[in-house]
């Protein structure tokens, strides 16, 4: 049997076949650690079935799968998996949303999102996979989203 | 068909069958607009005009629509009289319009500045025009313009020049037209071609636009020539306005090659693309089609008001 290089997880969350290199990104867009003191590990460039892809484990927290699935942005494949007991016991593959709010600055250096504005920006989900979306003041679409994470 | 209380931001935000409405009640107006009837129906009514950018068509045939409703219209045409100076926000400046008047009228430089001041105010916004992004009303009367001249938009062959790139105007009405099925094409030089997001919303709508640099090759069998100024105070440096501009000039001797009934539309001011010689022709349209902007605008003025003749 094959060593893994991470260990498995007693309870948490597990976000698998995260697009290979993104999974800084992914814990970035999440708010981890900001917002969990759990443990987390990262594995990068793991290879699978697939080609290579990242693996984020949270220990001792259940992401809210509608929370975690504004990562589709970056890692429109990603699964979550919630763990109790070293079972699998919940499994999701993420899903956009039909709006992004405050994850991604317009591309648009124009744009009013941009400036002073009492706004947060804001997107509108054209395409899920592989992601298109459109600002919703200015209608610009970013063509390298990952670079536009805020 | 309901309008009361919304906002005009985008043409994208209508379907053909509201604009086709918004052109009928252009059409009841223009008595209206040109004094030979008079209506109070907006009596009572105030309008916030704000104009953080210059303008001389939009601003006053917007006025002059509310004013022929019978309207009032407060607001400012220049910023730097108001405390956007201080560091006000757009969206405190918006409340406060909001607070003073039944509808505000917006033109500002930053895209999507229309769009926000909708999210901050009750009453309804109408977009004048955002930096280089949109600008619904000089589409609607651009449409209105060919509608009355030609009598239908549908299979007309339009040929739009210039400034694709960073026109405001030209990327709406390619949008618009194209729900119309009309016969595109695109003249520019070529670092000003149309964006491809643009080309690809006409495709999306059957539109297949052709692109080229001859201008007398487009003009041959078209119906109407768009022409628009290639726009220096969009450009990010001196020297890419200075390559291109007065590439294209629309003369008498150009439109020897054009069909007898070819329209000549700009959504104006024009500087050196359309020589004045070609005003005096029956192929000029500009000036009717600036006249166009007041019933258009009263159009939309009472339909979200809900103002009826």
């Amino acid at each position: 049997m094959k060593e893994l290089k991470i260990q498995t997880i007693k309870n948490g969350t597990v976000i698998d076949h995260i697009t290979a290199g993104n999974a800084v990104k992914v814990l970035h867009i999440l708010g981890i650690p900001k917002t969990s003191s759990s443990t987390v590990s990262v594995a990068m460039n793991v290879k699978s079935k697939l080609g290579k892809k990242d693996i984020v484990k949270v220990e001792n927290r259940e992401l809210d799968p509608q929370e975690v699935d504004k990562i589709a942005l970056i890692a429109p494949k990603a699964t979550i998996n919630i763990i109790r007991d070293f079972e699998v016991a919940e499994k999701h593959r993420v899903k956009l949303p039909k709006e992004i709010v405050g994850i991604v600055r317009c591309s648009n250096p124009t744009c009013v999102s941009n400036f002073n504005e009492p706004v947060e920006s804001r997107f509108i989900v054209i395409r899920e996979d592989p992601p298109r979306i459109k600002c919703y003041f200015c209608e610009r679409e970013p063509e390298d989203i990952a670079e536009r994470i805020i | 068909m309901n309008f009361k209380g919304r906002d005009i931001i985008s043409i994208k935000d209508f379907s053909k069958a509201e604009i086709n409405h918004i052109l009928e009640c252009s059409k009841k107006m223009v008595p209206y607009a040109k004094g030979e009837k008079y209506t109070n129906i907006l009596k009572g009514r105030v309008l916030s005009s704000l104009f953080f950018e210059p303008s001389t068509r939009t601003r006053l045939s917007f006025e002059s629509a509310m004013n022929r409703l019978g309207g009032r219209v407060i607001g400012f045409s220049d910023p730097s009289g108001t405390s956007q100076k201080k560091g006000e926000s757009l969206a405190d400046t918006i409340r406060m319009a909001d607070s003073y008047s039944d509808v505000i009228v917006v033109r500002h430089p930053q895209e999507g500045a229309a769009r926000l001041a909708a999210e901050f105010a009750d009453v309804p916004v109408l977009n004048a025009g955002d930096g280089a992004g949109r600008h619904p009303t000089q589409c609607l009367l651009d449409l209105f313009t060919i509608l009355t001249e030609k009598k239908k938009i549908e299979k007309n062959k339009i040929v739009l020049l210039g400034d694709l790139k960073y026109g405001r105007t030209v990327h709406s009405l390619a949008y618009a037209l194209s729900l119309y099925g009309v016969e595109l094409t695109f003249v520019s030089p070529g670092s000003l071609k149309m964006p491809k997001e643009v080309i690809n919303e006409c495709k999306e709508l059957g539109v297949e636009p052709r692109s080229t640099s001859s201008l007398e090759k487009a003009i041959s069998d078209a119906d109407v020539l768009y022409v628009t100024r290639i726009q220096k105070e969009r450009f990010p440096d001196a020297e890419e306005y200075n390559r291109v501009v007065g590439i294209y000039k629309v003369d008498n001797d150009l439109l020897k090659h054009a069909r007898k009934d070819i329209i000549v539309m700009h959504p104006l001011p024009r500087v050196t693309e359309i020589k004045p010689e070609v005003d005096k022709t029956p192929h000029a349209l500009y000036f009717k089609q600036a006249f166009n902007g007041v019933p258009v605008r009263m159009a939309l003025l009472s339909l979200i008001s809900g103002g009826r003749l």
